[in-house]
C-alpha cells in the first residue's frame, strides 16, 4: 500500500539504533554574549549573571555563564538550514513519513546539565537514536513513539548538556473515519502547532516535516504555529479523494469502478467508458522524471528558490506533477528514478513529493 | 456564407507601447479603437460589433460608450489568454459573413506591466473549484505557477526528444531583437542582443534564461474587420482573410498539457494549422512571412513544426544561420515580436501582418502576398492567413 511497511520501519530503526552516537557539526560560533542577550531578552530572563560581567564576577561562577536551557540554541540550524550531517534520527523520521505517519507531536523533552556553558565554549552535538515504539493507537491516530538523545560536548570532549527528546509520529485520521473525527483533527492540528513551536533536537523535527521546498516558512520557532502555506489546491467532489489520500500518506490514482482504467488528474467520468463509478487505487509510489524545471525567478510565495518541479511518469501509466526534493537541482535529470514522500506544508496541507530512488534492489522498499 | 476571402482587416490602430502608460486600460482601448477606425476611414457610428478577450478588463459596452459607438448587434469574447488573438478576428469575420454585423472592431488593451503582471505568481490561481481552478491545483501547490515555468516544462522535454539546445532557443531571441532594433515603435528599439548575451542572461526557470522570455508591456491594439467588398472602398488596401481558425487538442489544458502525449509538440496548433491550410488552399511554400506568437522562445520552434514549415524536431536547423531573420528562408516577426516590440497578447503581430501586406512596415519585406499569424501557445489557440487583394 505504501512505500515502507511497518516491518521495514522496525528493521530500519533497529539498524539505526545499532549505529549508536553520531556526531554532528560543531556550533557555528562559540558561546557568546550577544546571542545570550538576545535569548534572555526574548525569554524575559533578567538574571544579571548571564549578562553583567561585574555582577557575574562576584557570583558563584566567577564569570558570565550561558543559561543552561540555551543548549540547543548554539547548534540549531537557521530556517534556511546550514551545514548538516547525516543523522540517524533524520533517516528514521524520513522513512516514518514515507510510511504514512506524517503527523507529529512532541511528547517529552528532558534536559540534564553537567555544567554551565561559559563564554568561548565551542559545543558539538552528538545524536543517538534510542528507541522506536509502536505502532500504538493514540487519540491522534496510530503511530510510533521515536526517542533520541542529544549530548553537547565541549572542546575537551566532556559533556555539557544532555537532552532526551520524544515525538509521536502518527498517521492522521481522514474525514469520515470512525470516532470523533473533527475533534481529533483539531487536536492533531493543535499538537502539530505545539510541536512546531517547541524546540526540538538539532535539525530533526524541522527537517523531517517542513524542510525541503518550504524552508523558512513552515519550520519551527516562528511563534504560535506554522504559518499557513499560501499555495492551496482547490478541491471538489471529483478530486477530494486524492488530497485525503495524501494526508493519509497514500498516492491515490483514480480507477474506474467499471472498466478499471486509470486516469490522472482525476475527473468526474472514466475517460475510457464514461462510467461515473469512480474509485481509486494506491500507487506503488515509484516513478521516473519525465520532464522537470528549476524555478529561480520570480519569487514564489511559500517557497525558497531554486526549487525543482517535475512531471513524474508512474509505472501505473499515468503522470503526476510534484517537487523533487532531498537532492541538488543539478542531480535531477529526465529518467531519474524517484519515490514518493509526503511533506506537511502547514497544519492542513500535505503534498506528495519525489525523492531520488538511489537504492539498490533489495533495500527497505 | 463563408468568411474566407469575403472579409478583410480594413484598419489597424495602436497606442504607444511602454512599461507604464500612465493611463487607464479603458482609455488605452478607446485610443486604439479610434486609431483603427481613423486608419480605415470609418467613424464610430459605422461600428456595430465589438470583440475582445475574456481576459480584457474593458467591457464591449464601456468601449462603445467611450468612443461613441451606437447600437451593437454583435459582441463576443474569446477565452484562453493570448490564444484569443486571431480568434477575435475569426469571430468578427463570422459575424460579418453571416450578416450579424457590418463593421466589427477587435481590441486588446491592458497595463500588463504597470498593472497586473501575468509573469508574477498569483496564489489565487488554484483557489476556486472551477474547472480551471481544479486544473491549476495539480500544479500551483508545487510552485509551478508562472507562464515561464509552464513553458519550461515543455521546453525541457523538447530538448530531450530532439536534441535542441538553449542556444537554439537563443537564436529566436537574437532574431527578434535584431528586428526590433530597427522598429521605432519597439520597446527594444536600438537594442539588439548577441547569442552570448542570451546565454549569460540569468535563469528564470531552467531551461529558460531571462532572454527567452518576452517583456511585459502596457498598450493596446485594435483591428477593424468588415466585408471585403466594403473594405475595397475604404482608405487602405484590404488585408484579405484567407483563413481564420481556432484550435484545442484532445486532452488540452491551460499551459499544463502534461498528461496527454509526448510533450514535444503543440497539438492545438496542429488543429489550427490544418484549418488554415484547408480554408486557404495554400501550403507552407505559399507563405512569404509568418508572425509567430513568441511569449517564450521554445514554442517558436514547435510552431514551425506544427505549421508544416519543417519536419518534427527540425526547427533548430530551420532557424539556424538566420533562417527566420528578415533575409532568411522564412522571415518571422519583422516587427520584433513580443520579445522585441511589445507584449500585447498577440494583437500587435496581427497589425504587423496587415502592414506587411500593405507595404508600410518599417521592416518591410519584399513581395509579401500571404502571411500567416498565430496566437498564444500552450493554450487553446488560433491563427490567420492574410493575403493581398
Amino acid at each position: 500500500m505504501t512505500t515502507v511497511s511497518d516491518g521495514d520501519l522496525e528493521a530500519l530503526a533497529e539498524r539505526l539504533i545499532a549505529e549508536g552516537e553520531v556526531r554532528g557539526e560543531p556550533a557555528a560560533d562559540p558561546v557568546n554574549l550577544p546571542m545570550i542577550r538576545h535569548w534572555v531578552d526574548a525569554m524575559g530572563d533578567t538574571n544579571p549573571i548571564y549578562t553583567d560581567p561585574v555582577f557575574a564576577a562576584a557570583g558563584v561562577h566567577g564569570e558570565i555563564v550561558a543559561p543552561p536551557a540555551m543548549a540547543q540554541v548554539w547548534t540549531m540550524p537557521g530556517p534556511r538550514g546550514g551545514k548538516t550531517t547525516r543523522s540517524t534520527v533524520d533517516d528514521l523520521l524520513a522513512a516514518v513519513n514515507a510510511a504514512g505517519y506524517t503527523g507529529v507531536v512532541a511528547t517529552n523533552c528532558e534536559q540534564t546539565y553537567h555544567r554551565y556553558a561559559r563564554l568561548g565554549d565551542l559545543l558539538t552535538p552528538a545524536t543517538r537514536l534510542t528507541s522506536m515504539i509502536g505502532p500504538k493507537l493514540t487519540a491522534l491516530g496510530q503511530g510510533y513513539f521515536v526517542t533520541w538523545n542529544v549530548t553537547w560536548y565541549d572542546a575537551d570532549g566532556e559533556p555539557v548538556t544532555e537532552m532526551l527528546f520524544r515525538v509521536l509520529k502518527f498517521r492522521p485520521r481522514t474525514r469520515g473515519e470512525s470516532g470523533n473525527g473533527a475533534a481529533s483533527r483539531e487536536a492533531a492540528a493543535t499538537a502539530a502547532r505545539e510541536a512546531a513551536s517547541r524546540p526540538a533536537a538539532p535539525g530533526a523535527t524541522a527537517q523531517a516535516e517542513g524542510g525541503g521546498p518550504a524552508k523558512g516558512s513552515a519550520g519551527p520557532g516562528s511563534g504560535g504555529g506554522r504559518r499557513p502555506y499560501p499555495l492551496k489546491p482547490a478541491k471538489n467532489q471529483d478530486t477530494e479523494f486524492f488530497w485525503e489520500g495524501v494526508a493519509a500518506g497514500e498516492l491515490r490514482i483514480q480507477r474506474c469502478g467499471d472498466c478499471g482504467a486509470l486516469r490522472h488528474p482525476p475527473g468526474p467520468m472514466c475517460l475510457a467508458c464514461r462510467s461515473t463509478a469512480t474509485g481509486y487505487t494506491v500507487a506503488a509510489g515509484t516513478g521516473e522524471v519525465y520532464s522537470y524545471v528549476v524555478h529561480h525567478h520570480p519569487p514564489v510565495p511559500g517557497r525558497e528558490t531554486p526549487f525543482v518541479v517535475a512531471v513524474v511518469a508512474l509505472p501505473e501509466g499515468v503522470r503526476v506533477v510534484g517537487n523533487v526534493v532531498d537532492c541538488a537541482p543539478e542531480d535531477v535529470g529526465i529518467g531519474l528514478p524517484v519515490r514518493v514522500t509526503f511533506q506537511a506544508m502547514d497544519d492542513e496541507l500535505t503534498l506528495p513529493m519525489w525523492t531520488p530512488l538511489d537504492e539498490p534492489a533489495g533495500g527497505t522498499r | 456564407m463563408t468568411f474566407v476571402r469575403r472579409t478583410a482587416v480594413a484598419g489597424v490602430g495602436a497606442t504607444d507601447f511602454s512599461k507604464n502608460s500612465g493611463r487607464s486600460e479603458l482609455r488605452l482601448a478607446a485610443e486604439a479603437v479610434c486609431a483603427a477606425l481613423d486608419d480605415a476611414g470609418l467613424t464610430p457610428a459605422d461600428v456595430n460589433g465589438l470583440v475582445t478577450y475574456t481576459q480584457d478588463t474593458n467591457q464591449e459596452i464601456s468601449v462603445a460608450r467611450e468612443v461613441g459607438v451606437g447600437d451593437l448587434t454583435f459582441f463576443s469574447r474569446v477565452h484562453y489568454g493570448g490564444g484569443a488573438a486571431c480568434g477575435t478576428v475569426m469571430q468578427a469575420a463570422m459575424a460579418v459573413a453571416t450578416g450579424v454585423a457590418d463593421v466589427v472592431v477587435c481590441y486588446r488593451a491592458f497595463n500588463e506591466r504597470s498593472g497586473r503582471r501575468f509573469g508574477q505568481p498569483d496564489a489565487r490561481l488554484g483557489g476556486e473549484p472551477s474547472s480551471q481552478g481544479l486544473e491549476m491545483s495539480w500544479h500551483v501547490p508545487y510552485g509551478l505557477m508562472t507562464p515561464a515555468a509552464w513553458v519550461a516544462m515543455f521546453a525541457r522535454r523538447y530538448m530531450h526528444t530532439y536534441g535542441a539546445t538553449s542556444e537554439d532557443f537563443g537564436r529566436v531571441a537574437v532574431a527578434m531583437r535584431r528586428h526590433a532594433a530597427t522598429n521605432p515603435a519597439a520597446w527594444f528599439h536600438g537594442q539588439p542582443i548577441t547569442l552570448d548575451e542570451h546565454q549569460s542572461s540569468r535563469w528564470i526557470v531552467e531551461p529558460l534564461h531571462l532572454l527567452d522570455c518576452c517583456q511585459e508591456s502596457d498598450g493596446a491594439v485594435a483591428l477593424v474587420v468588415t466585408s471585403l467588398e466594403r473594405a475595397r472602398d475604404l482608405r487602405r488596401s484590404p488585408a484579405v482573410i484567407a483563413a481564420a481558425a481556432q484550435g484545442a487538442g484532445a486532452g488540452q489544458a491551460m499551459m499544463t498539457s502534461y498528461y496527454r502525449d509526448d510533450m514535444s509538440g503543440l497539438p492545438e496548433m496542429g488543429v489550427v494549422a490544418r484549418g488554415l491550410w484547408a480554408q486557404s488552399g495554400l501550403t507552407p511554400a505559399d507563405v512569404q512571412a509568418a508572425i509567430l506568437y513568441d511569449h517564450f522562445t521554445p514554442f517558436v520552434l514547435s510552431q514551425l513544426e506544427e505549421l508544416g514549415f519543417c519536419g518534427r524536431g527540425e526547427a533548430r536547423h530551420f532557424i539556424a544561420d538566420g533562417g527566420i531573420e528578415l533575409d532568411g528562408r522564412l522571415p518571422v516577426n519583422p516587427h520584433g515580436g513580443q520579445l522585441g516590440e511589445a507584449y500585447i497578447h498577440g494583437m500587435n503581430g496581427i497589425a504587423e501582418a496587415v502592414r506587411q501586406l500593405r507595404g508600410t512596415s518599417v521592416n518591410q519585406l519584399q513581395d509579401v502576398t500571404n502571411i500567416l499569424v498565430t496566437a498564444g501557445t500552450g493554450v487553446p489557440t488560433s491563427g490567420l492567413i492574410l493575403t493581398r487583394d
